[in-house]
């Protein structure tokens, strides 16, 4: 399959509260596959460009669960089936002595989870990404805000689009090369 | 309602940052420490110093890997010495980090946006220092990873039901936490370092580990989330990493050992000695490269507010240990009180109550709260106070247990100075390294306290 030459159009913004009022303006207008950069992040932000489903916390619960059960099934099978040894007559399965390793690999599963799964839903790493071909995107980790419409999108023509991002009165507009 | 109140006590506080700065200053400012200005030769003699200690150090532990344990001065019937007190020190140290990173931004803190990052580093190096002495101080420091349950041909797991190995678990997922979120806090700035250099070599190597940041607002949401769980779980990790160092002495039976006391009294000691590190880093960090503006006289203050505070649950921890010493009638503990005020080690308990009870109480003084050679030498007095404190729990508990016939003495030789000084330079020269090689103040933290980073729906 050939890929569009062109990945999208990117307008520049000079403040975050233009970024947000174009984000929710061209939503608005039925453009579905958009994306906002800012050097920070912006809350709502990505609420208004129609990201609604985070994963992030159910990939943690579910990290945590197992990291809890690892925890804990891991001392009873080690400390009562597999080794057991008896220590001044304590029971084998002397549960309250298990619960801090229970808890720290709870934590140590979910922190896991929290970083690498927050990196997997991203993308990330990522060595080449189209947006990088605009010069004036190296100032989107600065003090400029940008908004792209793909050229993926359902509604997406090269002039239209290009004409509807003008009239939110960006900085500048520039043509991504994919 | 309480609006007008809130405006007269808002400005009667120093800033967070200080005013007339953009999204481009502050980019500006805090990546040229990194990328455009040249290091000083007061950097050079700095990191220097610190390089040669970290190899007195390497050169200590090299010989004492000929050597065995026998060439330090812990011997029964003090079998801990200088290498558990150390640990404590250290592992205390980095928990301020954690508290400014995650604590403070649960509770909303913003003012911890521009102290965070170096205070993460400073974590992270301290729990690399503390990380080595028990390593070291199993005796046969290479079957060190027998600590961890791993299948082995002996057939035989770790002991589940022993604090030590509780230890393991909560220092190595601290150390594991700790490294994770800093450099996830560091993603966005790695970017913006990225889009910054001019040397190829810089753009690749920052380039590389930003990972193809791109500050899409679908990232930033899940980043957000991301952060805000870290925050999440390292507030209990870092409670429960201190208590369970304090289970290694509270759950033995010796005098001196086995109170219920220890878990708060550790964390708050915890505490009380990381801001001080923070404060006497922080000190020099802001003068010598010009932040001012961005650590502030409000983050001096509000850092020895936060001294003062855990220094008086220090205080009422060691009212306690003394008033159960008498009111338990156990005369073992009772003993171990007098010990302290009387005992062969009585001048250590005195400069201990001096340095971290007495001492820091001019900090009820508004006047030396802000002043950074007050905070500074104060802050230097709090460190040998909780170093002293360590000292005392490990070695004057072990020196006087039941029976006079174990009682011992302890002297530390030069081999037990050369490491603690060693590792003292080891987290400097890590520190000088941090400081050149990446953003020493969050960037992207910074911005959004701007206030053109405010949107209105």
């Amino acid at each position: 399959m050939k890929r569009d030459p062109i990945y999208g159009i990117m307008a520049e913004f000079d403040s975050a509260q233009a970024l947000v009022d174009a984000a929710r303006h061209t939503h608005q207008a039925g453009y579905q596959k958009i994306d906002a950069y800012s050097p920070f992040p912006i809350e709502g932000l990505a609420e208004e460009i129609g990201f609604h489903h985070n994963r992030v916390p159910l990939v943690v619960l579910i990290g945590g669960i197992i990291g809890g059960l690892t925890g804990y099934l891991m001392q009873y099978w080690m400390a009562a089936v597999d080794y057991p040894i008896n220590v001044g007559g304590k029971p084998l399965h002397s549960w309250p002595a298990f619960i801090v390793i229970t808890f720290e690999m709870t934590i140590l599963f979910s922190v896991l989870s929290a970083v690498f799964g927050m990196l997997a839903l991203n993308g990330l790493p990522m060595p080449y990404h189209p947006v990088f071909n605009v010069p004036r995107f190296a100032m989107a980790s600065k003090d400029r805000f940008f908004l792209i419409v793909f050229s993926s999108d359902p509604k997406y023509n090269p002039a239209g689009t290009r004409s509807f991002l003008e009239g939110l009165a960006p900085r500048s507009i520039s043509e991504v090369p994919s | 309602m309480n609006e007008p109140y809130k405006t007269t006590v808002e400005d009667e506080r120093a800033p967070v940052i200080e005013p007339g700065h953009t999204f481009g200053t502050v980019t500006e400012k805090i990546s040229a420490i990194v990328l455009t200005r040249p290091a000083s030769n007061g950097w050079f003699a700095g990191f220097g110093i610190a390089f040669m200690l970290t190899m007195m150090m390497l050169y200590a532990v090299g010989y004492l890997f000929l050597k065995g344990i026998g060439i330090w001065g812990s011997t029964i019937p003090i079998g801990w010495g200088f290498a558990i007190v150390n640990f404590v020190w250290w592992i205390g140290i980095g928990h301020a980090g954690t508290l400014i990173s995650a604590i403070l931004l649960l509770l909303r803190q913003s003012w911890r946006n521009s102290i965070n990052r170096f205070a993460e580093a400073m974590t992270l190096f301290a729990v690399a220092c503390a990380g080595i002495y028990p390593a070291i101080h199993v005796g046969r420091p290479w079957l060190a990873y027998w600590l961890f349950p791993y299948p082995n041909t002996m057939g035989v797991w770790p002991q589940f039901r022993s604090p030590l190995i509780w230890d393991v678990f909560a220092v190595s997922t601290y150390a594991t936490t700790s490294a994770l979120f800093w450099f996830i806090g560091l993603i966005p700035d790695l970017g913006t370092l990225r889009d910054r250099a001019t040397h190829p070599a810089a753009r690749l190597i920052y380039g590389a580990l930003a990972m193809g940041w791109r500050g899409s607002a679908r990232h930033w949401a899940r980043y957000e989330t991301a952060y805000l769980l870290l925050a999440g779980l390292a507030t209990p990790l870092v409670l429960s990493v201190h208590t369970v160092v304090s289970f290694d002495f509270a759950i033995g039976i010796v005098p001196g050992w086995h109170t219920t006391i220890f878990p708060p009294y550790f964390v708050a000691g915890a505490i009380y000695s990381g801001f001080a590190m923070v404060l006497m880093l922080a000190i020099p960090i802001r003068k010598i490269y010009g932040l001012e503006d961005f650590i502030t006289e409000r983050h001096l203050q509000n850092s020895a507010k936060v001294m003062l505070a855990t220094g008086l649950i220090v205080a009422y921890g060691y009212g306690i240990e003394a008033f159960m010493g008498w009111y338990s009638g156990d005369r073992y503990d009772a003993f171990t009180l007098w010990n302290r005020l009387h005992g062969p080690y009585a001048i250590a308990y005195a400069a201990l109550l001096l340095c971290n009870i007495f001492i820091p109480q001019v900090l009820w003084i508004r006047k030396l709260r802000t002043s950074p050679v007050a905070l500074f030498l104060i802050s230097f007095v709090v460190l040998v106070g909780m170093w002293l404190e360590r000292f005392i729990i490990v070695v004057v508990s072990l020196s006087r247990d039941f029976l006079t016939s174990s009682w011992g003495m302890y002297y530390p030789t030069r081999w037990d100075w050369m490491t603690y000084i060693g590792t003292i330079g080891m987290f400097l020269a890590l520190m000088f390294l941090f400081l050149r090689l990446l953003p020493a103040i969050s960037i992207f933290e910074m911005r959004t306290l701007l206030p053109e980073a405010e949107v209105k729906e």
